[in-house]
């Protein structure tokens, strides 16, 4: 019959199969297209400019440098007691700054990932997450350089944050699930509705400023309780943003060395589960249409 | 071999045909929902089940829904009901080179495009030399894709998409690429592989190269099957029913030039008398120009062309070439050209009409493509190529002698 391997018989994509964990299966079967498609990102990234790869930690240096000198030297930001003492507006800043961009890329790339690719989809047969995943996967590269940078700049100032490590680690795949997800629900929503996009572009810029990166949360829990923001609840509403505790999870490993709060920690692995399934219970759901949709 | 390599049950797909199609928010608001669409059965119930290790052909004109189904098949669009199941691992051939990275290498894509297409790192090592060979681009593997030329790109894409070496092989019309060496390349790559005892599923309207390659062929319209059978059969079936309605028999179709003091007005092709746009193999023919000379015309010359639909220059007869004297022309008249016997093999033909001077320079009238007409199936039966000789076949009497 045939010659090599057995034949497998194997259904293709049953309409009726909206089923989760064999879409999971897929993916793993596919990881060498993953690997493939991350490297591609990487690789296809800083093509043809003159300073290559140097271009992911200049970004973040520049804007570090900018916020340094308004929120640190200007405004006058005062950055909480690292640990040992230590206050340092720039690290205080970094331990922050890092992870809202990595996930900010996650969710901006991932979002649009599909219509980026989309010629891909449409003359292809593959697990389409894999265009989400391999932009979260091609971006925790470039996250993990720049933590190892500023690890060596902790450790430098005096904070040895080589105890907060494999914490760290932990914390940041966990962002990564958090943000994949919600570029999986994002990166369908926006071929549907091209809107999207700018949508979440402002959403992004008020989520930044909701999210302690440039100050200390210190300054929303101080609010007067006769204050506008207080009675109307908004530091409440400040609470409920999931990014909130991820931001104080690293600054607790990296800056002040503790271990977060309960509470934090809850939030946080809760979240990631949470925005996975909902984001991977979606995609399952409305990437069926995709190819004829793009 | 009675196994099944794609199994086709009851397979329906629509699409949605949007009026407006308003992909904001916003309009999704003031309308309630999304933009109004309307439905549309690309595919009805199709049922179906290609063979193991058949080269099986798809055809229909264009809105069918042949190159809906093979989608379908290959994974790339999911039906709205029905199932399809397929037996191995199955490549698809629809764009060649989709998901090439501009940027990046010749080496770097292969890999890349192999992976999509479903291979492993080992097989895609094991195969790679010949992948580059089989393309012809050992030089420029490590230049950026962006450099290629149209050629290049989709010789590397056809090259790693046939090396994938599936069970299960779709194509979709990507079979003319490159120039004719590569193409002779590519058909001898999928006689090797038919002859490895793998399936094919094909989407074609060379419809001579369906009846060639193909095993079994489907008819499709309007999204159903209308038939399922030998290629021989049914690709003459389709033929004749798709040229059933055809009313281009009009004038103008092609360019037209010339002085104009002698105009072919107009061009008819008669069958036994009759004026029809359709004749059967074999059968006396009679093409007639309708001339009008404004003016007196010395020794004009008139000629025909035939031509395939893809262009192939078939015979171009003129009076001069038989040494016919037309003498002076003038008023409105008409030029028989009488053909005893049509050998002309089943298919659409053009006709270019022409009126000359007697050094063939210069033109009165040249029109090109003034009529198209059906040669349908007839006597000799003769189906490949543009000609039949009308010969017969005969054994030697020693070999009928073995024979019997």
């Amino acid at each position: 019959m045939y010659p090599g391997p057995e034949p497998k018989c194997s259904a293709t994509r049953d309409p009726i199969l909206e089923d989760p964990i064999s879409a999971l299966n897929d993916v793993l079967e596919r990881r060498e297209l993953l690997s493939n498609l991350v490297l591609r990102e990487l690789r296809g990234k800083y093509k043809g400019t003159a300073l290559g790869w140097f271009w992911s930690l200049l970004n973040p240096l520049a804007a570090t440098l900018i916020f340094t000198i308004v929120f640190g030297a200007i405004l006058r930001v005062t950055p909480t007691e690292g640990a040992g003492g230590v206050r340092n507006y720039t690290l205080f800043l970094l331990c922050a700054l890092l992870p809202w961009n990595y996930f900010s890329g996650v969710v901006t790339g991932g979002m649009g990932a599909l219509i980026a690719n989309g010629n891909l989809i449409k003359k292809t047969a593959f697990p389409r997450e894999l265009l989400v995943l391999s932009n979260s996967a091609a971006l925790f590269v470039t996250f993990l350089i720049e933590m190892a940078v500023l690890a060596v700049a902790l450790l430098v100032f005096g904070l040895n944050p080589l105890l907060w490590l494999v914490p760290t680690l932990v914390l940041m795949v966990l962002l990564a699930v958090f943000g994949t997800g919600l570029g999986l629900m994002l990166s369908v929503a926006n071929v549907y509705f091209r809107d999207s996009a700018h949508f979440v572009a402002i959403g992004m810029q008020v989520l930044f400023y909701a999210t302690p990166v440039i100050y200390p949360i210190t300054l929303v829990a101080g609010v007067r309780p006769d204050s506008l923001v207080a009675r109307w609840h908004v530091d409440d509403l400040y609470m409920a943003n999931p990014l909130v505790h991820f931001v104080e999870a690293f600054r607790d490993l990296l800056y002040e060395h503790h271990v977060p709060s309960l509470g934090t920690i809850a939030v946080v692995v809760l979240s990631s589960a949470a925005s996975l399934a909902i984001g991977w219970l979606l995609f399952g759901r409305f990437s069926k249409r995709l190819a004829e949709e793009l | 071999m009675a196994e099944t390599a794609v199994e086709v049950t009851g397979v329906s797909k629509r699409f949605r045909l949007y009026h407006e199609r308003n992909q904001s928010l916003k309009a999704a608001f003031m309308r309630g929902r999304r933009a109004k669409f309307d439905e549309f059965w690309a595919l009805r119930d199709v049922s179906m089940s290609v063979p193991a290790g058949k080269t099986y052909g798809l055809i229909g004109h264009n809105g069918s829904g042949k190159s809906t189904l093979l989608k379908c098949m290959a994974g790339i669009l999911v039906p709205d009901s029905g199932a399809i199941r397929t037996q191995g691992k199955v490549s698809a051939l629809l764009e060649l080179g989709a998901g090439f990275h501009p940027e990046l290498s010749g080496r770097d894509n292969v890999y890349l495009n192999g992976s999509i297409l479903g291979m492993s790192r080992k097989q895609i090592d094991a195969q790679f030399d010949q992948i580059v060979d089989f393309a012809g681009l050992e030089q420029f593997i490590d230049t950026p894709v962006k450099n290629y030329s149209s050629g290049m790109y989709v010789r590397l894409g056809f090259s790693v998409a046939i090396n994938v070496d599936p069970e299960v092989l779709m194509v979709d019309e990507v079979l003319a690429v490159g120039d004719e060496s590569f193409q002779r390349k590519c058909m001898e790559k999928f006689k090797e592989f038919r002859d490895q005892g793998k399936t094919v599923v094909i989407v074609s309207h060379a419809l001579g190269t369906m009846r060639t390659m193909c095993d079994e062929v489907a008819w499709l319209d309007h999204g159903e099957v209308v038939g399922i059978g030998r290629p021989s059969e049914l690709v003459d079936e389709y033929v004749g029913a798709s040229h059933e309605d055809r009313q281009d028999v009009g004038e103008g179709q092609g360019a037209r030039w010339g002085s104009g003091e002698l105009q072919v007005v107009a061009a008819e092709l008669l069958h036994e008398g009759r004026p029809v746009t359709k004749i059967p193999t074999g059968e006396p023919a009679t093409i007639r120009l309708h001339y009008r000379a404004t003016e007196p015309v010395q020794e004009p010359v008139f000629g025909i062309a035939l031509h395939t639909l893809d262009g192939q220059h078939v015979t171009g007869p003129n009076t001069r070439d038989v040494d016919l004297s037309t003498g002076v022309v003038m008023g409105d008249g008409y030029v028989d050209l009488d053909v005893p016997r049509l050998m002309l093999t089943p298919g659409t033909y053009g006709l270019s009409v022409a009126a000359y001077d007697h050094s063939l320079v210069h033109a009165y009238d040249h029109r090109e493509k003034i009529v198209r007409f059906d040669v349908t199936p007839g006597e000799p039966r003769d189906q490949f190529g543009v000609v039949t000789l009308g010969g017969s076949w005969s054994l030697d009497a020693v070999r009928r002698a073995e024979a019997s």
